[in-house]
């Protein structure tokens, strides 16, 4: 039986999620006093030392990136915490946000000192809106205590936390449309560059990151015994969190070891299948993600891992679909979130959404010709070369994976 | 299709009071303008931002009329059009179309007397169909004025959860 390993988690339900206090007395800020004491370059050293990568989805190498911003000259910069968590079957930054907001305010906060920025601002999707309190309430305690504003804890470190609110849009996750979205205006992705890290939020030099990427640097800076380097295999060093959905007994999102194998994590953790039923696919990473069938449990959860096996551990979600779903049926139903997320700004993504509807559609209804599955081969491999952004980039990675693997789906004639 | 009466929503002294206050919590920040507009939305019983509320707002902050605008047609959770008053958003989304769904959406249909897209006659209640809102962990789930309603898997559930609407 496969465990859980609380390393980012080690704080759920440990203190009142409502009072610093009860924080604090579980050891709450010590990292923070301990950052203080550090330079940033070493900060960011010892994020890359045990080769975290952005928990976001992109995968970008963190410390690489803190110590990129803090070179980036500026007298006011920021860093923004993405808590926009739009890909489906993803609820892990939801669960972090909840049992331990202390904690990623701790994150941000040391992040604002390693790169040298001023203000941190959380971008918290509008279906969160229910932990807006706790989290205005977690702000508002740690400026009363000292925590946030000027001179913190003594220091010349002045840093300010702002919560800014989504309205209900995905493409809000990417970086500039983000960005946007903070300055009070649509939030349409513009091309690049200028770079986020040069020219982002309010024009100033900006550092995004995940909610669970802040939320490992505490724990990650007093871990002196190197427990985190302990865990993991390969390439990829220590703990992610996963959330696990679909046709599983025990969805839900646990913290597991990298190098856990998929098995594991769908039978052990998440219980398994509902009885009687066999795997018909597994996606990985969200909508944005690619698929595979039952051939990859035996893979072990890292970087290197699943990218051999064709997939990608993209936003942590693990989707688990039975026998009962077709594969058709699953991809109409990722087509059409994507068709409505599209902001509709460049042509690819927002006609090339449109037209895969239209063709998965003719498709179930056994009209489809080889023409048309030859078209939306096409039009798929298109929008990933040249949509202006990420959304449109990776809308076909599940169309683009099932071709591959279920290719009896797209047989002329074929609605299986 | 039966539609919600849709009186128009006027600038009275209370709606100015209320957006007063709104803004006033937001520290008059036009960065601050989904939030902003969010809680006006929630002031208003038919869940939008009504014009009037819309160029008072663009003069207070201040913004441009066509930025709150572009806003209000952009983002999802934002209307400018009136809703219901209880909105019942139900998940499209994978996880939840894999948790049946469907059998959640057709017992709203049935109960309420209307299908996806359309509002109680008595203004109460829109069907909407959206996507993930985060609570795949409790698929088939929906969401109503902000508070999830997760595990709906039988019909007594949905009875009972209109019932403590009405
Ligand atoms: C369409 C789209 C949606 C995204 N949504 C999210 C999101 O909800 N949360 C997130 O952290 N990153 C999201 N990302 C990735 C971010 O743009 C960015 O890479 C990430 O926040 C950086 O943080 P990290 O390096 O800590 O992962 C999205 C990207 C795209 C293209
Ligand atoms: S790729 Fe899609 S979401 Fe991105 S800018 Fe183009 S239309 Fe908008
Ligand atoms: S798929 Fe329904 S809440 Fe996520």
């Amino acid at each position: 039986m496969k465990h859980e390993v609380p390393f980012i988690t080690r704080n759920f339900g440990q203190y009142d999620t409502n009072s610093i206090d009860s924080y604090i007395n579980i050891g709450g800020f010590s990292a923070l006093k301990k950052a203080l004491t550090m330079e940033g370059e070493d900060i960011a050293a010892r994020i890359a030392a045990v080769k975290v990568k952005g928990r976001g989805g992109a995968a970008y190498d963190m410390g690489r990136k803190w110590s990129q911003a803090r070179a980036v000259k500026g007298e006011h910069k920021v860093v923004v915490c993405n808590a926009d968590e739009g890909e489906p079957c993803t609820f892990k930054d939801r669960e972090l946000i909840a049992q331990d907001p202390f904690n990623l305010l701790e994150g941000m906060l040391i992040g604002g000192w390693t790169v040298q920025a001023q203000d941190g601002y959380i971008y918290m999707r509008e279906e969160y809106r229910h932990l807006r309190p706790l989290l205005l309430n977690a702000i508002q305690q740690a400026e009363q205590k000292g925590f946030l504003g000027k001179n913190i804890l003594g220091t010349d470190f002045e840093f300010h936390i702002h919560l800014y609110s989504g309205a209900g849009a995905y493409v809000c996750g990417e970086g500039t449309a983000l960005i946007h979205s903070i300055e009070g205006k649509a939030g349409r992705p513009r091309m690049k560059p200028p770079f986020i890290k040069v020219s982002g939020l309010f024009s100033l030099p900006t550092c995004v990151n995940n909610v669970e990427s802040f939320s490992i640097v505490p724990h990650l800076l007093l871990d002196e015994q190197g427990e985190y380097a302990g865990y993991g295999s390969g390439e990829s060093i220590g703990t992610k969190l996963v959330s696990v959905g679909g046709n599983v007994v025990r969805p839900g999102v646990f913290e597991i070891s990298f190098g856990t194998s998929v098995r594991d994590i769908i039978y052990d953790l998440a219980g398994g299948l509902p009885p009687g039923r066999s795997l018909r696919l597994i996606q990985f990473g969200g909508a944005s993600g690619k698929i595979s069938d039952a051939r990859i449990l035996d893979t072990p959860y890292g970087y290197d891992e699943l990218k051999a096996a064709g997939v990608s551990v993209g936003s942590g979600a693990i989707l688990v679909l039975d026998d009962r779903t077709s594969v058709l049926d699953f991809l109409r139903t990722t087509q059409a979130f994507f068709c409505h997320e599209s902001c509709g700004q460049c042509t690819p993504c927002r006609e090339g959404n449109l037209h895969i509807r239209l063709f998965l559609d003719k498709l179930a209804r056994g009209e489809a010709t080889g023409a048309d599955i030859a078209a939306m081969k096409k039009i798929a491999n298109i929008m990933s070369i040249s949509s202006l952004c990420g959304l449109g980039e990776t809308a076909q990675s599940a169309l683009q994976s099932a071709m591959r693997i279920f290719p009896e789906t797209f047989a002329v004639g074929g609605t299986v | 299709m039966q539609t919600a009466p849709t009186p128009t929503v006027t600038l009275t002294k209370e709606l100015t009071a209320k957006i007063d206050q709104v803004l006033k919590s937001h520290k008059q920040d036009p960065t601050q303008l989904l939030g902003i507009l969010l809680d006006v939305q929630d002031c208003i019983e038919q869940n939008y931002v009504p014009e009037a509320a819309a160029f008072y707002i663009a003069e207070k902050l201040p913004v441009k009329l066509s930025v709150i605008y572009d806003c209000l047609t952009f983002y999802s959770s934002l209307s400018d059009q009136p809703r219901a008053k209880y909105p019942i958003q139900l998940c499209n989304s994978i996880v939840c179309h894999v948790n049946d769904a469907a059998s959640v959406a057709a017992a709203f249909q049935e109960i309420l007397g209307i299908e996806i897209g359309e509002t109680t006659y008595d203004g109460k209640f829109t069907l909407e169909s959206v996507p993930c809102f985060g609570a795949c962990d409790q698929a088939p789930a929906v969401r109503i004025k902000g508070k999830i309603y997760g595990h709906l898997n039988t019909r007594e559930k949905i009875q009972q959860l209109i019932a403590q609407l009405i």
